[in-house]
């Protein structure tokens, strides 16, 4: 009943009103995916664009080349293999201390009465606005042998030789978290916030210490926040680049600066792509589950 | 019910998770008027590190690029972004619609460097076969930014305008406005402030990408981040922390701003209904 | 209805409410109720929005704590103990079942937190969800039942535990009118069944009396009148409770004649007193007022043989309710009287009552003894 009187709002033009953002989007977003995948089946060549055609008429023939060299290359270097452990596992890790830290934030605001939990909110979300590039600098000033951490901690006299941060994955570590914390900390709250706050008084009537009912109660209801947050962090950090670049060492090669370098360095466009497929494929998964919890919040569905 | 170690808990959770997300910010701040080259070592108050900001021309060309794509991007973004919101909200079903959620959504996360070698490639390719956009610069910027940031609008849009109340249409239709004006007199005012903030939003984060604008701009289109970046991977350099300094203030401010006007709008909103219900009881 | 008064007599005290108070920041929601309830009643505390009723309920069940006074359940004090720690279960307004669980376990929660064997578990769920007659919806998630279903459920889970005390939190809130009368009675059947004391908490003064073995009438944070339901609808002992269980007729006055055998009261809306056939404790001078039930005023076109009691008027509405008709007879003074007349009795009565209809002049009376005097 419902849809059938929105459809009578919108009928006319609403053809329009979706094929424009439909559009964009197939052109500038979904085809360029179609476009990486053909170019990974590429020759790199010396040329403008620097990669060969995968079709070639020439003397009344119709050559298909198909190059699986740049997959090959992904196998046969253990330099790719170890890039994509390293960023699966720096990735997983960063996501699980983003949510040790970010659900009691989340937590903790979500139990605020309304106008300090609005000021809460704004504080934690603030620094996201504030330029990526520029947070994580900041950090290398900090971490770095004669910055201020070690600088603080040699006044302290908490140790007497400065503590090896930067260049190691502790450092990469510290970058993600922090940079990816308020992505954490915003979905676990738009869920607890929403909870009904007579299920805890139910479970506590029902004889449930806090604890327990935080655990049979609210853990479990705020999954939805959880995993949305999670892949938050999780997605894009896989495929970080600047961190890795900025604060990270030989020990924490990660595959966004991998084809990064294939790209700019070795000007492997063809290379570059092969990489981006096989990432892409990699996240699939996490990219799925995502989009289930988004798409639900999204289109206000609040079916389990 | 709560008890004081509760309280004490909840406090040292907040204190200590705000001061891991500003302290860097603020030692960064500090650390711009420091005297010294050395950025970690304290030498005295001076703003000669702002003064060579200003006139580095290179710096301060690229913050007219990047704020001339930010302004143009968060533009069209918003556009593109409450026509989807719309889509999503007010059109029920139709063929595509899980298809078009999904390139709302993957946007969101999906990792720079796939996006950024992605369009790179389509730009190419599409230049091989018709000949346009006729190579990188400030337009292809402008288009990768559009497309990443209407994600974002499209999700503030949507849940405010999931928010209102859909009568309020209904009743302008039945009171004969037809469609399009209904749009534009009385879902767009409705929903102004998330158009605000969804603006701000594409602007910020326009002006911060490096990764995908790296990728996809040209001669002559170096944006801000980039320059930053090709400075910053040198080392830290006081300029830069000046430049972030600057950086950092003024989008917080902006933000801040931008929160305020809203709430201040949300009070009066709340004060006006409450002068009404006092009224109404007296009458 | 069975008059509880003697009932509750023989039985004894299980819970006791003394002189407790509940301050918010100023304002008493709870002002020094005093209570007591007995074993296997059935208590419904009764009020507007917004009097105080479901802080009492809240000060109960431990998610309040009382500003003054104490509750104390079988004779122990309820002050220390958490609401987890407390022998009483509740059903929530919004039933509060939790989402993410099977009606099963839903209702196997609270035992679960005593640590029962799981079989005893799994034959005490079995044994609620049968007395609740949901035995074949045991795997659903609540989402998948109505409103009526899920009812149930929530009544079963806080059957579960055998709580020494059921408290009740607007019961029929949620449900759409038809369902709310079919599932009061249905309730109180399985309340009885069990045995259980029983609080419960109502705006509706149908529901109230309809499940509830005695009832209090509570106005802002005080208790002000608590009895079985026809007493407080028939002896009303304020303007407030009088006005607030039904409707009535309430004429303000003053004493005039106070007698052993009988007394008279003056009143601006009458033109002759109200004669009432017994002594009241009063003297003469003082103010009062005089309420009567609608039901009790009869209403005819010639003037009845009574010689107190009456008075004449024209009829100016008339609200046809379908089992009853309700006319609002209009006085000389300028006062209003409903008089509430059954349709059964319309239809069979002779022509000259049928016949009354709007702009009639009409008469209405009442018995000497169907007034009833309120001091306060």
């Amino acid at each position: 009943m419902k849809a059938a009187a929105e459809r009578k709002i919108w009928r006319p033009g609403r053809s329009l009103v979706i094929a424009v953002p439909f559009i964009w989007l197939l052109l500038f977003f979904l085809a360029p995916f179609a476009i990486v995948f053909k170019i990974s089946f590429a020759e790199s060549q010396l040329a403008q664009p620097p990669f060969t055609n995968l079709v070639e008429w020439a003397e009344d023939m119709l050559t298909l080349s198909l190059n699986l060299f740049n997959y090959k290359d992904l196998v046969e270097y253990d330099l790719y293999l170890k890039g994509y452990l390293t960023s699966i596992k720096i990735a997983f890790f960063s996501t699980v201390f983003c949510l040790l830290l970010g659900y009691p934030i989340a937590y903790v605001i979500s139990r605020m009465p309304p106008h300090t939990r609005n000021v809460c909110l704004m504080l934690v979300i603030m620094p996201s606005w504030t330029s990526f590039l520029v947070r994580i600098y900041a950090w290398m000033g900090i971490l770095k042998g004669n910055g201020l951490l070690n600088n603080l901690l040699l006044w302290l006299g908490v140790i007497d030789q400065p503590l090896a941060i930067m260049h190691t994955p502790t450092a990469v570590y510290i970058g993600i978290v922090y940079a990816y914390l308020p992505f954490m900390v915003l979905p676990i709250y738009a869920n607890l916030v929403k909870h009904d706050h007579s299920l805890l008084e139910a479970s506590a009537d029902l004889g449930a210490k806090p604890w327990t009912s935080f655990l049979r109660i609210t853990l479990p209801l705020s999954i939805g926040g959880v995993i949305a947050g999670s892949m938050l962090v999780f997605i894009p950090a896989v495929g970080e680049f600047v961190i890795p670049e900025l604060l990270g060492g030989p020990n924490s090669i990660m595959i966004g600066k991998l084809l990064w370098a294939e790209f700019f360095n070795a000007r492997n466009w063809p290379g570059a792509a092969a990489v981006a497929v096989v990432m892409l494929l990699l996240l699939v998964l996490p990219l799925t589950l995502f989009h289930r919890y988004q798409a639900r919040d999204l289109e206000g569905r609040e079916d389990a | 019910m709560h008890s004081s170690w509760q309280k004490a808990l909840s406090w040292g959770i907040l204190a200590l998770g705000f001061a891991f997300l500003y302290v860097p910010i603020i030692v960064l701040i500090v650390y711009s008027f420091n005297e010294s080259r050395l950025v970690t070592v304290w030498s005295g108050f001076s703003l000669k590190w702002y003064g060579e900001l200003f006139s580095d021309r290179q710096m301060m060309k690229a913050v007219g690029v990047s704020l001339r794509i930010a302004f143009m991007s968060a533009t069209s973004a918003v556009v593109l972004g409450t026509m989807a919101a719309l889509v999503m909200v007010r059109f029920g079903g139709f063929k595509g619609k899980t298809l078009f959620t999904s390139m709302i959504t993957a946007p969101l996360v999906m990792p720079e460097v796939i996006t950024g070698l992605s369009l790179l490639l389509l730009f190419v390719s599409l230049d091989q076969f018709i000949g346009w956009p006729g190579g990188r610069g400030m337009t292809t910027i402008w288009i990768a930014h559009t497309t990443f940031c209407m994600a974002y609008v499209t999700v503030v849009v949507n849940s405010r305008l999931r928010e209102m109340d859909q009568s309020l249409e209904e009743a302008a239709l039945d009171l004969g406005a037809n469609r399009l004006k209904v749009f534009f007199l009385i879902t767009l005012p409705i929903v102004s402030p998330a158009l605000v903030a969804g603006w701000l939003l594409a602007f910020t984060l326009s002006l911060d990408d490096l990764v995908i604008a790296s990728f996809v701009s040209g001669p002559g289109s170096t944006t801000l981040p980039m320059e930053v970046f090709s400075s910053v991977r040198m080392g830290v350099s006081p300029k830069v922390n000046a430049l972030s300094a600057l950086l950092v203030t003024g989008i917080a401010s902006l933000t801040f701003v931008g929160w305020w006007l809203m709430r201040r709008q949300e009070h009066k909103r709340l004060a006006d209904l409450q002068a009404a219900k006092r009224q109404q009881e007296m009458v | 209805m069975a008059l509880p008064e003697n009932k509750a007599k023989q039985k004894k005290v299980q819970l006791q409410i003394c002189g407790v108070s509940k301050d918010f920041d100023g304002t008493l929601a709870v002002n020094n109720v005093d209570l007591d309830i007995y074993q296997g009643e059935i208590f419904a505390l009764l009020g507007a929005s917004g009097c105080g009723k479901t802080t009492l309920l809240r000060m109960l069940a431990g998610f309040e704590k009382p500003s003054a006074g104490s509750i104390l359940l079988e004779g122990e004090d309820m002050a220390r103990l958490a609401p987890y720690q407390r022998p009483m279960n509740m059903m929530f307004q919004s039933y509060a079942l939790f989402p993410h669980m099977t009606v099963e376990n839903n209702i196997a929660f609270g035992l679960k937190q005593d640590r029962m064997p799981k079989q005893q578990i799994a034959d005490k769920v079995a044994e609620v969800l049968g007395l609740v007659q949901m035995e074949a919806y045991a795997k659903r998630k609540p989402h998948q039942l109505s409103g009526g279903q899920q009812q149930r459920v929530a009544l079963a889970r806080s059957l579960a535990k055998s709580p020494k005390l059921l408290l009740l939190d607007e019961p029929m809130g949620a449900l759409d009118k038809k369902l709310r009368t079919r599932m009061q009675l249905e309730i109180v059947n399985i309340l009885e069944k069990v045995g259980v004391t029983c609080v419960m908490v109502t705006h509706d003064q149908e529901e109230a009396m309809t499940m509830a073995d005695r009832v209090g009438i509570m106005n802002a944070g005080i208790l002000s009148q608590v009895g079985s339901p026809m007493e407080v609808y028939e002896r009303p002992n304020s303007r407030m409770t009088a006005e607030f269980i039904g409707s009535v007729n309430l004429f303000e006055g003053e004493l005039v004649v106070d007698e052993v055998g009988y007394v008279e009261i003056a009143s601006d809306s009458l033109e002759s007193n109200i004669y009432i056939a017994h002594g009241i404790v009063g003297s003469e001078g003082m103010a009062l007022a005089v309420a009567i039930r609608p039901e009790k005023i009869n209403i005819s076109r010639t003037e009845p043989a009574q010689a107190h009691n009456k008075a004449r008027g024209v009829v100016e509405d008339i609200a046809y309710l379908g089992s009853h008709s309700v006319y609002h007879v209009r006085l000389p003074s300028g006062f209003k009287v409903l008089a509430s007349v059954a349709n059964s009795n319309r239809q069979i009565a002779s022509d000259e009552q049928q016949r009354i209809t709007w702009g009639d002049e009409v008469f209405v009376s009442w018995s000497d003894s169907c007034a009833v005097v309120l001091y306060s």
